[in-house]
């Protein structure tokens, strides 16, 4: 039993008192990033890996670190859609359509309490799919190419663009952005620096951090100024913690359900967790019927989109660990973490560095009784952290930004591109272009450059080599479906819009 | 539709200046049959011709804030820019505390919490960058401390 075997390694580390120490100090902080109105996971773990790396961790620790904050991120984050109606990120707005009624019903408790127990089924199952699957497709991405990793990164962007947004030509202008500032610097294959105006500050290129930061982090600081943060004022009182019992056990099926939508859906590269809580929200709604009163305040309303969306982020990390490949904001933040230690994602990674890779398996695992038992019997704590205002929140998200970036280079200047970042960032997100593909642009950018000249350094310059294998031609296939398809079901799949009071 | 339009405009001739000067890149001896020109290029005109659907196609205008909050808007960015210039000569605490002080102020204009966000931010973070995860932070200009 290669898996058992495997694992048992992976607790070895994981059950080291410091990995457990830093998995549930990470588990307690994700939460309360999630918790905080305005700052969901992918902001919340972007200004955290500067410091995580100036705090000089080996790489498992700061992996394991790292990973246990983006899952508590993903519990948090339904503290804040429930009783706020306040979606930390996108894939949270589904949790905020039953969640926050059920909230204002005066039952805050049991939403909180049945969308724990739904994250904890959505993480616990993805987590053990992850550690299945993962191993196999690791093993199917030996036989890719740089004509198939090419095809690969450019079905990325597609489903990123088509599926996860709302105007194809913006999404493929935020990949443009970000891949064009992946060009920026010395190219690597000639040794000579390019598109970089002389300014020698661009030589090694700009550094994806600063990037994510800016775009993040520095952005939702403009959006608060802009609304003066009236958005937080309203909110529901939490008053006492019971346990539903019998409403868990009916939504069991639900859970399961949706976690296995979830799952599937978090693996599609570039699709993500968005598309994860969305489809398993449809899903049991169109199960449910009429009858079942979605969007009222039900029980399975709140559990279908958390354990779909925490399901998600567990099926994200498999094209993330296995092929480099994020499925959404927050992995490719996670995929920023790795190329920070010096971790090269891929198949690779199962074969040269399986203590990182089974050591996390095993971390996800425990962070997910941490964070079942804080979220269920201690879910007040982080109800307090709600009532920090905006207007101390935010100037401390600035200054920890700012600290995190200046403590990796030193110099003035990323910090000016930070702000600068912030900027694009608000323009970007007032005109409806997603940001998500910036970043990919900027991590992939030089990757998918890379494949593309191998690919034609073996075929000698022949372009057709890209579409000569049967995988490669089925990632173009599905590239393509994946951005035109949406154009035209965009009419049948429109997104719930946030209820309003 | 005025901002789409005026946004695909600026796209697209951002790209064609990109296309523009990945076309002088030095390219060295050892070339492939790629070259470091190409993908740049390729990517420039994927985004020229995006721009362009853009000024075709817009999507409706959004809500652009009115001219009092583009103006803290403003001040802002320049107070994060003096910021980031001010972070390592002036050391941690001064800086820190009038930045966020301004932020404070900016998101919920009451002077006297804004000054104590500012303070307690400061001070707050310093204790816990310098003495809980140690980083290498000077609190203090450097003039002061000697």
């Amino acid at each position: 039993m290669d898996l058992l075997s495997n694992l048992a390694m992976g607790f070895d580390i994981a059950l080291s008192p410091f990995t457990l120490m830093l998995a549930v100090f990470g588990c307690f902080i994700g939460t309360i990033i999630g918790a905080l109105p305005g700052l969901g996971p992918s902001n919340g773990v972007a200004i955290l890996i500067p410091l995580t790396f100036s705090m000089g961790l080996d790489a498992t620790s700061a992996l394991v670190l790292m990973t246990a904050v983006y899952y508590g991120a993903m519990y948090g984050g339904r503290i804040s859609s429930i009783l706020l109606n306040i979606p930390g990120d996108e894939p949270a707005l589904m949790t905020t359509l039953d969640g926050y009624p059920m909230a204002k019903q005066g039952r805050a408790g049991d939403a909180l309490v049945i969308s724990g127990v739904a994250s904890f089924v959505g993480a616990f199952l993805s987590t053990i799919g992850l550690m299945l699957l993962a191993p196999l497709l690791a093993g199917v991405a030996f036989l890719f190419g740089p004509a198939e990793y090419f095809a690969l990164y450019l079905l990325a962007f597609a489903t990123l663009g088509g599926i996860g947004s709302n105007n194809q030509a913006k999404a493929a202008i935020a990949s443009c952005i970000g891949l064009g500032i992946a060009m920026i610097g010395v190219d690597n294959n000639s040794g000579l620096p390019r598109l970089t105006g002389g300014n020698m500050h661009l030589f090694d290129g700009i550094d994806f951090l600063v990037a994510i930061v800016g775009l993040f982090a520095i952005a939702e600081v403009f959006f608060f100024i802009e609304s003066h943060g009236k958005d937080t004022s309203i909110g529901v009182k939490l008053d006492k913690v019971t346990i539903p019992v019998r409403e868990i056990m009916g939504s069991m099926v639900t859970m399961v359900r949706s976690s296995a939508v979830g799952f599937v859906a978090g693996i599609l590269p570039g699709a993500g967790a968005s598309l994860g809580s969305f489809l398993a929200y449809m899903t049991e709604k169109s199960i449910a019927g009429k009858k079942g009163g979605f969007g009222t305040g039900v029980a399975k309303g709140v559990a279908a989109p958390e354990a779909g969306n925490n399901a998600a982020a567990g099926g994200a990390l498999v094209p993330m660990l296995t092929l480099g490949v994020p499925g959404s904001g927050t992995t490719a933040v996670l995929l920023a973490l790795l190329m920070t230690l010096n971790i090269t994602p891929g198949p690779t990674l199962f074969t040269d560095r399986p203590e990182v890779v089974w050591g996390l398996i095993a971390s996800l695992l425990i962070a997910n009784f941490v964070l079942l038992v804080m979220n269920v019997p201690m879910v007040k704590v982080f109800v307090k952290i709600l009532m920090v205002p905006p207007w101390i929140l935010l100037p401390g998200v600035t200054m920890v930004s700012f600290v995190g970036i200046y403590s990796l280079s030193g110099s003035y200047f990323d910090l000016v591109l930070m702000v600068a970042f912030g900027m694009l960032g608000w323009v970007l997100r007032k005109l409806d272009v997603p940001t998500v593909p910036i970043i990919l642009g900027i991590l992939l950018g030089g990757n998918m450059e890379d494949a593309l000249r191998r690919a034609m350094v073996l075929s000698d310059g022949d372009w057709t080599y890209l579409f000569s294998s049967g995988i490669s031609i089925g990632l173009w296939t599905v590239a393509v479906l994946g951005f035109v398809a949406p154009m035209f079901l965009r009419r049948y799949l429109t997104k719930p819009q946030r209820i309003t009071d | 539709m005025a901002s789409d339009r005026i946004f695909g405009a600026v796209v697209t001739l951002i790209a064609l200046a990109y296309i523009a000067s990945a076309t002088q890149i030095q390219t060295s001896f050892m070339a492939d049959p790629v070259g470091p020109k190409t993908f740049p290029i390729i990517i420039g005109a994927v985004a020229a011709i995006c721009g362009i659907i853009m000024t075709l196609k817009p999507d409706e205008e959004p809500e652009w804030p009115e001219l009092k909050t583009m103006g803290s808007l403003l001040i802002a960015v320049v107070v994060l820019v003096g910021y980031a210039y001010a972070l390592k000569p002036l050391g941690f605490i001064l800086p820190t505390a009038v930045t966020a002080a301004i932020l404070s102020y900016q998101i919920n204009p009451q002077p006297a919490k804004a000054a104590a966000a500012g303070v307690g931010l400061s001070i707050g973070l310093f204790v816990i960058f310098k003495f809980a995860l140690g980083l290498s932070l000077f609190g203090l200009p450097k003039f002061v401390t000697g």
